[in-house]
């Protein structure tokens, strides 16, 4: 690793906390390379505050369109076994996961 | 070898009789038994839907009534959910999924009686440049170096579908294009491919990767057989609120119209740094080609080139780590089991996705988490809304753009592996359109002195394909591009 | 009269804000069009967009909006006519697509107020902040497997309003007042069916304490209660929680509760540490939500009459003073009930026929004014057949208790009894003079100033005439023989 990638690199309990967030787990020996691999590409894209965006509206996706409506009726649904089909586990007509506990 | 075809030529001789839709398709499965196992651009062959498909599609071709595309064989991007037939986007996490259920452009190609040959490799969830990412494995370019035998990528995300067209393992193919994964592989490969404006392709049943940027398009030989496949790839769709409710034009038509009078521009931007000079040769020479068309050529500036790609590199994170979030192994795909809910989500998840996706989930969940939303995902927003005006600047000067499809040839497997920011600038020149939802062409124009395939990229207004099209076609007779990969189907291995 | 919590240092406000989840009433899901309906089979409601299968999409729901913005209207709020759909990020169990569909920066209704009237007359305005569109998740069933929790999707995607006010409320009435008008306004306009027992209507609250004057303190977060009278408890529970621990020295710290209606207690949920941080970003699945203000004019145009404006139709039409107003209008079945027996008649009467006589026989059978065995129009003859003296009141409860026991109209069971009022003055007036000569001890002492004893003789007349003569009648003939 260079020193420059080394003073990149993001904080390991930064992509701990962003790894439980996003549901994945990630072993012990790959949170440096994250850390690093991330930390690279954020300073990278941080490239964008040489610019002034003060007054720039921010853009989703297409632009003047708007939200095209349907009308209120029934036209799916019913379809419980396409719907199970695929599932890894279920029970009866369920999806199954581990125990819930609240 | 009927692979050879043009789709054009293959829609004529199937309704001159001089071959039947059997025939093509078999012809095809042929080739693909002889050199899929080398290339792996299919992850799925389907063999028996195919030959069903193409004895329908002689039924029709002998009964008069058959729609456009009957009987053409083509390859589906493994990203388009197929009813009944394996759909996993390349990725661990969606092994065994069978959906039950026909994406709207597949199911468009079906009802114009297309035959599907399979369902072809891509980068996992269309995330990478090289279509290194698959859970399939790498999918080898056909093209080879002058008297060398190095595995080349053939581009990515849609690195299959292009090698299969390039290969003559399909006579066109369906590809998805969310920052350049339609137009870098047909450079590499040396093939068309359009990415049409964001709205025109229905997205429903296709995989999500970046719900903003993501459409399909096709990918063939020959412009004029893109406009074909698009033809029946496009329209409205009701199901996908981002589809555009506009008239689908005779896109085939514009093949033939005279460019007198059009201006192109070429955007100082493209020209970057490091750019080597047979690069800059080639796109001289499309300039060249054009002015002898009769365009005007007009020097303009999209001055916020530079930042398309880290806009991007946050945008299309972002959004793929929330699309990517319904893979919890609950409803379908891979699991593995965990002593709580939360251990099987993270399990699944971090044993279902690759190395790439994970980056990917994780970069777009760090600069959409608390503290970081604005210095990221914000102001990446409004930097795609300069992208954009950029571009619409640019079209109140010009009809076309005209730009290199990506800054090099295609690269060795084991070149530029290890810094996930040098395996991104591929989509230097690719992903500005994405971000502003501009079409997008890419067509091969020449080979580099090592005989690799250079493309070349025209940028259109939104909606405006035909001018796309009708350019594509002219600097396609110009370029005269005759030469074939080194492995396709009418060479022995 | 101020609620106060006397604590050992003084007295405690109680600050309390609420978030209310109304599940909308419409034929279809939010962004999908599997029935919104409830109680099916598990799994059988559920689309492959509900399920959230790959490359699947939303698409909104009409009725959906417009339901929102009357709801607006009901809660006297600002229709936004651009709106957007945010995802709200998180994983569980019931919520397939790992996000729910929201409105977090943009919601379609702004701010608004209502009124409540609390048990001594006071009104008082509540705040709305905000009412937004989003999606519901699925069921978690916890018992049906020793090891596993079973999920049903039936209800993922069924559309939600979530209708948050500002903390203005102080007291546990207060808030059950809210909830209530809430309810009504909802069930008013058809937008939600308000069943808090069967989770269409749920609420969150949010409380805290302060000495009076302070700023706001640290509140709590209790979550997904399901009566009023829980959120009352609750309140009530977490509000002395604050004040003991803020007295014993000890700090509250900012996080989301359980109320365990059992154990009369809240207990942490989630603390701040593991709040989640919900990524919320636009939906890019999803375009700018735009209103015409033509359409918002249709709606409110078309809008049903809300129980305020009801209540001061009814005090004005109708005579009726606001409390029996406010008795009548608090369900719109029961306001319809009550000006199907008043329109054309003594409004007044009808009023207390109705929250009288009805009530009563509805509390005793615990039915509700939807199943009364007495329709509208039998009570609207019945005061007919009083208005045109045909029997009088006495005499028309008896057959109302007739009415409620067999259904029959009023005319024919004053029919079938004999129960016609007498008003023959020769009938009546030989009566009176016969009770007056077997009572002539009597007639003497009323005559010596005994004038209580006028009453006894109206007793006697009506008991031997069964109850029927016309009392007005008796009343002026009595006085006339009374007075030779």
């Amino acid at each position: 690793m260079t020193d420059k990638q080394k003073d990149d690199a993001l904080d390991i309990k930064i992509v701990q906390r962003v790894a439980k967030l996003s549901a994945l787990a990630v072993k012990e020996n790959e949170l440096a390379i994250y850390a690093q691999d991330l930390g690279g590409i954020i300073h990278w894209v941080e490239q964008l505050n040489e610019l002034d965006v003060s007054t720039v509206e921010p853009m989703v996706g297409a632009e003047n369109a708007k939200l095209r409506m349907r009308e209120d009726k029934v036209t799916d649904g019913n379809c419980r076994e396409a719907v199970l089909s695929n599932a890894p586990e279920r029970i009866a007509d369920f999806y199954a996961v581990p125990k819930v506990v609240e | 070898m009927l692979t050879e075809m043009t789709i054009a030529n293959a829609i004529e001789g199937l309704r001159q009789k001089e071959f039947s839709a059997d025939e093509l398709t078999r012809d095809h499965l042929k080739a693909i038994n002889l050199l899929n196992n080398r290339l792996n651009a299919y992850i799925t062959v389907t063999e028996k839907v195919a030959l069903g498909q193409a004895k329908a599609a002689d039924e029709k071709l002998a009964s008069g009534d058959a729609p456009m595309l009957t009987g053409v064989p083509l390859a589906i991007k493994d990203l388009f959910c197929t009813k009944d037939i394996p759909t996993t986007a390349a990725s661990r996490i969606l092994e065994n999924f069978i959906p039950p259920y026909e994406s709207t452009v597949t199911a468009n190609l079906l009802k114009d009686g297309a035959v599907f040959l399979g369902k072809t490799n891509l980068d996992e969830f269309a995330m990478g440049s090289g279509n290194l990412n698959s859970v399939f494995g790498a999918v080898e370019n056909p093209w080879k170096r002058k008297g060398d035998d190095a595995f080349l990528v053939p581009g990515g995300s849609s690195g299959g579908s292009a090698a299969a067209v390039a290969a003559r393992i399909a006579l066109g193919a369906t590809g998805t294009d969310t920052g350049g994964s339609i137009r870098q592989p047909a450079a590499y490969c040396g093939i068309t491919g359009i990415k049409p404006t964001y709205g025109r392709c229905s997205r429903w049943g296709i995989i999500a990767f970046a719900s903003s940027l993501d459409q399909a398009g096709p990918m063939a030989k020959t412009v004029e057989d893109c406009a074909i496949l698009l033809q029946s790839m496009a329209g409205f769709d009701p199901k996908d609120s981002t589809s555009v409710d506009r008239e689908v034009p005779e896109y085939r038509a514009a093949c033939n119209r005279s460019l007198k009078g059009l201006r192109v521009g070429i955007p100082k931007e493209y020209c970057a740094s490091g750019m080597s000079s047979e690069i800059e040769a080639i796109w001289q020479q499309g300039i060249d080609w054009l002015k002898e068309a009769g365009c005007e050529i007009v020097d303009i500036s999209l001055p916020h080139t530079k930042y398309g790609l880290a806009t991007y590199y946050i945008i299309a994170p972002a959004e793929a780590s929330s699309n990517l979030a319904r893979y919890d192994g609950v409803r379908y795909g891979h699991r593995v089991s965990g002593n709580s809910l939360d251990e099987l989500y993270a399990n699944t998840r971090g044993e279902g996705f690759g190395v790439e996706v994970k980056r990917r989930i994780l970069m777009g969940t760090y600069v959409l988490s608390s503290g970081y939303y604005d210095a990221y995902y914000l102001r990446a927003q409004k930097v795609r809304k300069l992208i954009y005006q950029d571009f619409m600047n640019a079209y109140e000067k010009v009809d076309v753009l005209l730009t290199p499809t990506a800054p090099s040839a295609a690269f060795a497997k084991d070149e530029h592996q290890d810094d996930p920011v040098q395996m991104y600038l591929n989509d230097i020149f690719t992903v500005p359109a994405s971000m502003a939802g501009v079409p997008g062409l890419a067509l091969p124009a020449g080979l580099n002195k090592q005989g690799l395939p250079l493309g070349l990229q025209l940028l259109g207004r939104p909606f405006d394909e035909e001018t796309l099209i009708a350019v594509g076609s002219a600097m396609e007779k110009a370029a005269n591009f005759t030469y074939k990969p080194a492995i396709h189907s009418g060479v022995s291995l | 009269m101020n609620y106060v919590i006397v604590g050992s240092t003084g007295s405690w406000e109680v600050v309390i804000g609420l978030e209310v989840h109304a599940q909308v009433i419409s034929k279809a899901k939010l962004f999908s069009g599997a029935s919104a309906h409830f109680g099916s089979e598990p799994n059988t409601q559920v689309s492959l967009v509900d399920a959230a299968f790959p490359g699947m999409l939303p698409v909104i729901n009409r009725e959906c909006v417009d339901q929102a913005i009357r709801t607006g209207f009901g809660l006297n709020a600002q229709i936004n006519l651009v709106s957007r759909f945010d995802r709200k990020n998180y994983f569980y169990a019931d919520l397939p697509q790992g996000y729910q569909i929201s409105q977090f920066t943009h919601p379609i209704v702004g701010k608004g107020e209502i009124e409540i009237e609390l048990d001594d007359g006071t009104v008082k305005k509540i705040g709305i902040t905000r009412l937004h569109l989003e999606q519901d998740a699925g069921k978690s069933i916890h018992d049906l497997a020793p090891k596993e929790t079973c999920i049903d999707l039936n209800r993922s995607g069924v559309a939600l309003m979530e209708i948050v006010s500002e903390p203005d409320m102080r007291s546990p009435e207060e808030a059950g007042a809210y909830l209530r008008k809430i309810r009504a306004i909802v069930r008013y306009l058809g937008t939600c069916d308000g069943n808090m027992e069967e989770g269409s209507m749920r609420a969150d609250v949010n409380v805290s304490v302060r000495k009076p004057g302070e700023k706001y303190r640290t509140r709590c977060e209790l979550k997904n209660i399901n009566s009023i009278r829980y959120v009352m408890q609750a309140i009530e529970i977490e509000a002395k929680r604050h004040v003991e621990i803020y007295e014993n020295g000890g700090e509250i710290d900012q996080e989301t509760r359980l109320f365990d209606v059992v154990k009369g207690e809240t207990r942490t949920m989630r603390s701040k540490e593991d709040a989640h941080d919900y990524r919320y970003f636009p939906d890019p699945d999803l375009l700018p939500l735009i209103v015409e203000q033509s359409h918002v004019d249709h709606l409110n145009a078309t809008l049903i009459e809300l129980p305020d404006a009801k209540r001061n139709r009814f005090q004005n039409e109708y005579g009726l003073s606001r409390y029996d107003a406010n008795v009548l209008v608090a369900e719109k079945d029961i306001a319809d009930f009550f000006e199907n027996v008043a329109k054309g008649r003594d409004g007044r009467l009808a009023s207390n026929w109705v929250t009288g006589e009805l009530f009563a026989v509805l509390n005793k059978k615990g039915l509700s004014i939807h199943d009364s065995p007495v329709k509208a129009e039998a009570i609207g003859a019945l005061l007919d057949l009083i208005g045109d003296k045909t029997i009088n009141g006495k005499i028309a409860k008896e057959v109302f208790e007739d009415m409620v026991e067999t259904g029959d109209m009023p005319a024919d069971i004053v029919k079938r009894k004999g129960l016609r009022q007498v008003t023959d003055t020769g009938v009546i007036d030989k009566v009176i003079v016969d009770i007056l000569f077997a009572n002539a001890d009597k007639v003497e002492q009323y005559k010596s100033g005994k004038d209580k004893l006028f009453g006894f003789f109206i007793g006697q007349v009506m008991k031997e005439m069964k109850g029927k003569a016309n009392p007005v009648i008796v009343n002026e003939l009595l006085k006339k023989h009374l007075s030779v």
